[in-house]
């Protein structure tokens, strides 16, 4: 297999950023090898668990079905990106208030999609949460207390935006 | 419950780790970075059971970017003894061998070699080029198969224990264990009522998400430093040392952030190899597994075959029970048949109880415990057969329950006689639940009720608190900390010292930082790393009231402390005020903890649940949950909440879809998370819950571990409840759609 290198130019977390990798890697590779961001989890490797969630042109992709030189002009925000200086995003703070957070090894694909989510539907009904959701698994919550924190932020950013 | 006299114990505070959880920040195995790292593969075997004639890793270690290969040659073979892994005890050259086989690859998915490259794509490329001459052999994989007298042999030294003597008796049994209580022919002569049923379970797996991971670095001055996913830094450092033949001291474990665990994160499978390959390369290694491996080659909890038989008087009154019990622990014996049979009839008190267990060995990977290892399976079994005298009795379930529940003082057949227990309190909490009570109206809908019980355990722990001159104290603990336990255990500090949780800085160390402390499971470190953290903050109490007294030219016993406040006569120093004056009255105040508690008290767990079958195509759906649980005393209630949602859902997916598929010859067939289905939340339903305070009557604040009950119940619960619905009792899980069909068909017939 070749080992050489493609040059990568994207935005991630509103920073320009470039890149070298190989074709064959994966953006979840570059982001957490190659780029130091490790916030988003490798469960399964194969679009499975959703805990490699990011957020690429403002739609939830599993990073791990990304391919790295995919990344080429678009814009990715990761977990990293989302808190803004000292203050966490409402979603942040929803799932640590309302216990959405056991193992945390989900939780930053959980909080990216749930950021999507807000962002199209600002007052989701809990079938549609689930439903969103249920392309992440979470083993430690049983969810309960995940769909509890997405009806929090939804109506704090509602208020916010009101 | 009101009037407890707490401040902080009770509460909901944001966890400590909170930040780091919602950002990204946390570290979890993967997440290690370190200078010059390599990174490792793992070669397995394909085969479920096959001889090992050769293995050449010549033409990998001459590829590209390989930097070291490792096979079991490189593990140290001295003479074998017996080693207490946490999950039982067990000949050492078990440990190796799961590590690498060396003569016989027992389960697919065995390791065989390890490569170490610059980039782990390089590290399996490699791997596919090391050849390994098999000799397949039949590979057995059924638990009753494998105790027949003809079965191929798993381990050839293997020799049974039996009723707690070693015999010389070879074969696939590793253990026969027997637990007696007054005389069952007499009990059954004496029931009205018979039910005998027998029950199947498949394997099914812990499920956590984040994969194992180990990143290990053999120093140049001889110590070996791991980081590692683990739900025991120490457990992890004395298993690798133990299997590298080191001294534990030359072993040092950070533990990371782990993950998910359910009790899968105990074993070491990596630590030892990334080990060896950086003694051989000189770089630190990291190995991570693919998903595939997690499912092929880490422990999962074992099938099982269960038999019960019990009988009952007409009054409602349980006279006897008799249990024939066998779990497959794959490629080794574990204890979890044990620890099945310790549970399987603990919410009851009956006078005349046989249980017979078996440890059997089969060619699927080696058994771990997966939260209250054991109980589930065999609770399925008897809280069915519970049911069903109920019914034939005609008296409502949890009325029959509360009529032969286990109390104080009630002896179980393995020996124990319970101290205070919650069982009682729990059944009452779920008649008393509006959900029992609730009309559930609708063809092909039922609701059912099951009971289950975890033992919990005490065990070792250290804690160290030291005063900052600001009025806050930073703990320092050895237990890893999986779900918040973090701030369990600093708000039991708080709670004593009248601080607030956020002035309490809690931190999970390393092995070289922190007193030995057991590994997080059995439901064991709110209970007893707490009750370390409580004794520590005492020591600091101690130690700030002799600070006083110097201050105050009195007697340290004429400093009295409440409520945050030092006081003697009329005069008072807050925690605050005290600790600022600390350099001037004898320097730093350190608090030590300690603790070693042989026992804990056992949590009891209750679930009802509605489901609705769909008759034409068997598949169920789970309507309604509540989860009851006795907590002790709760901590922190959202906490515990989430232990008992979580264990819910684990139990759901148990229950309903989960299971290890074979092929025949002894391949895994649905190795990946689409697969192997795990409950998403489209499969659960809001889980609602109940947290019941009966304290336990030996720790400072009354807390029962509620980790790992609440995964007891679902199955036999969902199971009583299908009956409910249409009619049919099933008796192997999971009850997957094609198997409620079949039941549903054959009741038919």
């Amino acid at each position: 297999m070749t080992r050489e290198k493609v040059r990568v130019q994207t935005t991630i977390n509103e920073q320009p950023v470039e890149f070298l990798c190989e074709p064959r890697q994966s953006l979840l590779e570059c982001l957490r090898e190659i780029l130091g961001l490790t916030g988003a989890k490798e469960g399964c490797n194969d679009g499975n668990c959703g805990a490699c969630a990011v957020i690429m042109d403002g739609r939830v992709v599993n990073s791990c079905l990304v391919l790295g030189v995919e990344a080429e002009g678009r814009r990715i925000t990761t977990i990293e990106g989302l808190a803004r200086g000292a203050e966490l995003h409402p979603v942040q703070r929803a799932f640590l208030e309302q216990g959405a957070v056991q193992c945390g090894f989900c939780t930053p694909g959980l909080i990216l999609a749930t950021k999507v989510l807000l962002d199209r539907h600002p007052d989701p009904s809990e079938p549609q949460i689930r439903r969103w959701l249920a392309n992440h698994l979470c083993r430690c919550t049983g969810y309960d207390k995940i769909v509890r924190a997405v009806r929090q932020a939804a109506a704090e950013l509602r208020e916010v935006r009101a | 419950m009101s009037g407890k006299p707490y401040r902080v114990i009770g509460t909901r505070p944001v966890r400590h780790d909170g930040a780091d959880k919602v950002t990204g920040r946390a570290q979890f195995g993967a997440d290690v970075r370190l200078p010059g790292m390599a990174y490792g593969y793992v070669l397995r075997s394909p085969y479920a059971h096959a001889r090992i004639r050769r293995i050449d890793t010549s033409r990998a270690e001459s590829y590209p970017g390989v930097l070291a290969v490792v096979t079991a040659a490189d593990l140290p073979s001295g003479p074998d003894r017996l080693v207490d892994l946490v999950e039982g005890t067990l000949p050492l050259s078990y440990a190796r061998t799961n590590v690498l086989a060396r003569d016989k690859a027992l389960y697919k998915g065995h390791a065989v070699a390890a490569v170490a490259a610059d980039n782990p794509h390089v590290a399996e490329e490699a791997a596919g080029l090391i050849e390994v001459e098999y000799e397949p052999l039949p590979p057995v994989l059924d638990v009753l198969e494998a105790m027949r007298e003809d079965a191929p042999r798993v381990l050839e030294d293997l020799r049974m224990r039996q009723l707690g003597e070693l015999t010389d008796k070879a074969g696939n049994i590793g253990e026969h264990f027997r637990h007696v209580l007054g005389d069952v022919e007499k009990g059954f002569a004496e029931a009205e009522v018979i039910v005998e049923r027998e029950f199947r379970t498949v394997m099914v797996h812990q499920g956590y998400l984040e994969p194992q991971s180990a990143t290990a670095l053999w120093n140049q001055d001889g110590r070996v430093y791991l980081w590692t996913t683990t739900q025991g830094a120490f457990s992890a450092r004395e298993a690798t040392a133990w299997i590298l033949d080191l001294p534990v001291s030359q072993v040092r474990v950070t533990p990371m952030e782990v993950g998910g665990a359910f009790g899968g994160k105990i074993r070491v499978y990596l630590e030892p190899l990334a080990a060896l390959l950086s003694r051989k390369c000189g770089r630190p290694v990291q190995i991570t597994m693919p998903r595939r491996d997690v499912f092929e080659a880490t422990g999962p909890t074992p099938g099982t075959y269960i038999r019960v038989k019990m009988g009952a008087r007409a009054d409602g009154r349980i006279t006897a029970a008799q249990v024939w019990m066998a779990y497959e622990t794959g490629a080794f014996p574990s204890g979890q048949c044990g620890f099945g049979a310790i549970c399987i009839l603990a919410p009851y008190d009956i006078p005349n109880v046989l249980i017979d267990g078996y440890d059997v060995v089969v060619n699927k990977p080696s058994t771990a415990p997966y939260r209250a290892p054991g109980a589930t399976q065999a609770a399925f079994a008897a809280e069915s057969v519970v049911d069903e005298l109920a019914e034939r009795l005609g008296m409502d379930p949890i009325e029959f329950r509360l009529k032969n529940a286990a109390r104080e003082g009630t002896r179980r057949a393995d020996g124990l006689k319970y101290q205070r227990i919650g069982c009682v309190e729990v059944l009452e909490a779920m008649r008393d639940h509006p959900h029992y009570g609730a009309p559930l109206e609708g063809p092909n809908r039922g609701r059912g009720v099951a009971m289950g019980y975890w033992f919990n355990i005490g065990w070792y722990s250290s804690c160290v608190i030291s005063v900052n001159p600001d009025g806050t104290v930073n703990l320092v603990e050895g237990s890893v900390d999986l779900s918040g336990t973090r701030t369990t255990i600093a708000m039991q500090a708080a709670e004593v010292l009248g601080l607030r949780p956020e002035q309490v800085h809690p931190i999970v160390a390393d092995t070289d930082s922190i007193g030995p402390t057991a590994v997080t499971g059995g439901s064991r470190t709110t209970y007893a790393t707490g009750w370390a953290a409580w004794e520590a903050a005492h020591d600091v109490i101690r130690q700030m009231k002799q600070r006083a007294a110097l201050l105050w030219e009195v007697d340290p016993e004429a400093v009295s402390f409440d409520g945050g406040v030092f006081r003697s006569g009329d005069r008072s120093m807050t925690f605050a005020e005290l600790a600022e004056r600390l350099e001037e009255t004898g320097g730093p105040v350190v608090g030590r903890g300690a603790v070693n508690p042989s026992s804990a008290g056992g949590s009891f767990a209750g679930a009802i649940v509605d489901v609705e079958v769909d008759p034409e195509t068997g598949k169920v759906t789970v309507l309604r949950f509540t989860s009851v649980q006795d907590a002790g005393t709760a901590i922190h209630p959202t906490a515990v909440e989430g232990q008992m949602q979580g264990g819910s859902a684990q139990g759901i997916g148990w229950a309903l879809h989960e299971e290890y598929s074979w092929s025949p010859e002894g391949a895994m067939l649905n190795s990946s998370l689409l697969d192997y289905r795990e409950p998403t939340a489209l499969d659960v339903p809001p889980i609602e819950t109940v947290i019941v305070e009966v304290p336990e009557p030996q720790h400072p604040f009354g807390v029962r571990g509620v980790g790992e009950a609440n995964i007891v119940p679902p199955p036999a619960a969902i199971a009583n409840a299908i009956y409910r619905a249409i009619g049919v009792r099933l008796r192997l899980l999971p009850m997957k759609p094609s198997a409620v069909l079949e039941a549903i068909w054959s009741k038919e017939v």
